[in-house]
């Protein structure tokens, strides 16, 4: 199962008969498993890795730390879940060290991001403290480099 | 006006080039051509590998190493040796680094050949050998390995190839181009051949971390063998660092010890830049072999089972990263299928000829290429056999 979960996760176009292929494996099995993940939320969804900045798209991501107090019988869940449900909010981890909550916010502007932590996360119940980065450049991302490195010139070489 | 012909050596002169100039000259020619082609790793270096070398830049190692090449490098590579092979060699003077693999072999080669002596060479193969032996004045004496015993070298084989001057055995496993290897007991038979005679071995094992299914046995691995072994290997494939051109050889000390002479008067010695870099691929390198070599087995399961579903009789390779299926039976030679298949569907792939007799009927195709290149190919590759009828 983790063989084929990790070529998807390399490549989630990958077909299930190219997956078969490459793991030795029956395409009914691939598909199987593939469903059988699917749905106990192994694989949570299919998605593609975009650089915005190459598009006229206006987009802005912003990484906040947020402190908070966690509540009795539910620890930090609770109000994990009342973060995790804004569709702005990307991606959210919860941390060891000095803050609680890292939580990925991406929206078109950073009036919408600061109106987002002001109105929406900083006024939940339990909140202590924010803390908003803006992200200014994306390297890399899942493994993939986002800045193209001119490549090596061509060579026909006979080995 | 001078009569160069005449004034060149008449055995550099005479030195065929190589059979396929004309395919690639084609292949110079043609605008985004996927290539399966050119033998060598799709991965650029590991960063932390490359980061070694920009290091001792940092640091102004600039200038020459021992001839033999840094002692913490021989040392490192004694210790991978023994680690991942149980090889044993003594840094000091059993080991020694060179430009690539490809030096080394240049060095075996005209440190052991008296002018006359033969050296036998299992084809097909890569292509440096037969050149080498040339030049070293010594008589190239090929053996063709069969496609029904996986290309390997049998001991009648063997046998029939000797005569009172064969000096060296070349031993290209895992090869390149058929991705065959040798087990132990294809080893073993082999060394009852030579038992009692006074051949040397040149085993070029610069593959040998590339193997799927089961580890590379090398012929020093044997008791046997281990005294006439001069073993071969370098970094080139199995850490992606074709450019850095280097690579080793491991034998006896009194051979090293005159091969040396060799190398400080034509090389002094290997890269330096090169040699720090190798050091931290010794040391921190194993994973990186593990990704590379998983990424390959993936990929070549991909093209072997796609080269079947086609119906080409192609044997599971089992080291490198070459598939030598069979495409005769079309009327047509293995460099005409392949100049065709270039100029009608734009894949590279190389005839079998260019790596010897015995390639006639095949070609190589390389699967260190993307996942998507190897199914455009194999795509081409139906759409092409249909029109040759199958």
């Amino acid at each position: 199962m983790n063989e084929i979960l990790k070529l998807l996760e390399e490549d989630s176009r990958y077909t299930p008969s190219q997956i078969a292929d490459m793991t030795g494996k029956d395409e009914q099995y691939v598909r199987d498993t593939v469903k059988r993940c699917e749905d106990e939320h192994i694989i949570n969804g299919y998605t593609t890795l975009i650089d915005w900045d190459r598009t006229s798209e206006e987009a802005v991501t912003a990484f906040i730390e947020v402190k908070i107090t966690p509540q009795r019988d539910d620890g930090y869940d609770r109000i994990a879940r009342r973060i995790y449900q804004y569709e702005e909010v990307e991606s959210l981890y919860l941390m060891s060290g000095s803050f609680d909550f890292s939580v990925i916010v991406s929206a078109k502007s950073l009036r919408e991001v600061s109106r987002f932590v002001a109105e929406k996360l900083a006024p939940i119940d339990g909140v202590i403290s924010t803390a908003t980065h803006f992200i200014m450049k994306r390297y890399k991302d899942k493994h993939r480099a986002f800045i193209v490195e001119p490549q090596q010139e061509e060579r026909t070489l006979f080995v | 006006m001078m009569d160069y012909e005449s004034l060149m050596s008449e055995n550099v002169r005479t030195l065929k080039p190589s059979g396929i100039r004309r395919f690639f000259d084609i292949l110079d020619t043609m605008q985004g051509a996927i290539s399966l082609g050119i033998g060598e790793p799709d991965f650029v270096t590991p960063w932390h590998i490359r980061e070694a070398g920009v290091y001792s830049l940092e640091q102004g190692y600039t200038k020459y190493t021992s001839n033999a090449g840094l002692i913490r490098l021989r040392a490192a590579i004694s210790e991978y040796l023994q680690r991942r092979f149980d090889l044993r060699y003594d840094p000091a003077g059993e080991v020694f680094v060179t430009v690539g693999g490809s030096e080394a072999i240049d060095l075996c080669i005209r440190t052991m050949l008296n002018p006359g002596d033969e050296a036998i060479i299992p084809v097909p193969s890569f292509v440096c050998y037969g050149p080498l032996v040339t030049m070293a004045h010594g008589v190239p004496v090929y053996v063709e390995t069969r496609a029904e015993n996986e290309f390997r070298l049998t001991p009648e084989e063997l046998r029939s190839a000797i005569t009172p001057k064969t000096k060296l055995l070349i031993l290209p496993y895992p090869n390149n181009p058929t991705g065959a290897i040798m087990e132990r007991a294809d080893l073993e038979a082999l060394a009852e051949v030579l038992r009692g005679t006074g051949i040397m071995v040149l085993s070029d094992e610069i593959y040998a971390e590339l193997t799927y299914g089961q580890h590379h046995v090398s012929p020093a691995n044997l008791p046997e063998l281990y005294e006439r072994t001069l073993l071969v290997n370098g970094f080139s494939k199995a850490y992606a660092m074709t450019g850095w051109r280097l690579g080793y050889v491991c034998g006896p000390a009194a051979i090293i010890k005159q091969m040396l002479k060799i190398h400080q008067y034509g090389i002094m010695s290997a890269p330096t830049t090169s040699q720090y870099a190798a050091i931290e691929a010794l040391k921190n390198g194993d994973g990186d072999i593990e990704t590379m070599r998983g990424s390959y087995d993936k990929r070549r399961k991909l093209l072997l089972t796609g080269l079947r579903r086609l119906g080409l009789p192609c044997f599971e390779p089992r080291g490198a990263f070459y598939m030598f299926p069979y495409i005769g039976g079309h009327g047509l030679s293995s460099e005409e299928f392949c100049t065709r298949f270039l100029q009608e569907e734009n894949v590279a792939i190389i005839p079998g000829t260019a790596f010897g007799p015995g390639g006639e009927g095949f070609t190589r195709i390389c699967y260190a290429s993307s996942v998507q290149n190897i199914e455009t190919a194999l795509t081409r590759l139906d759409d092409f056999l249909g029109r040759l009828g199958k």
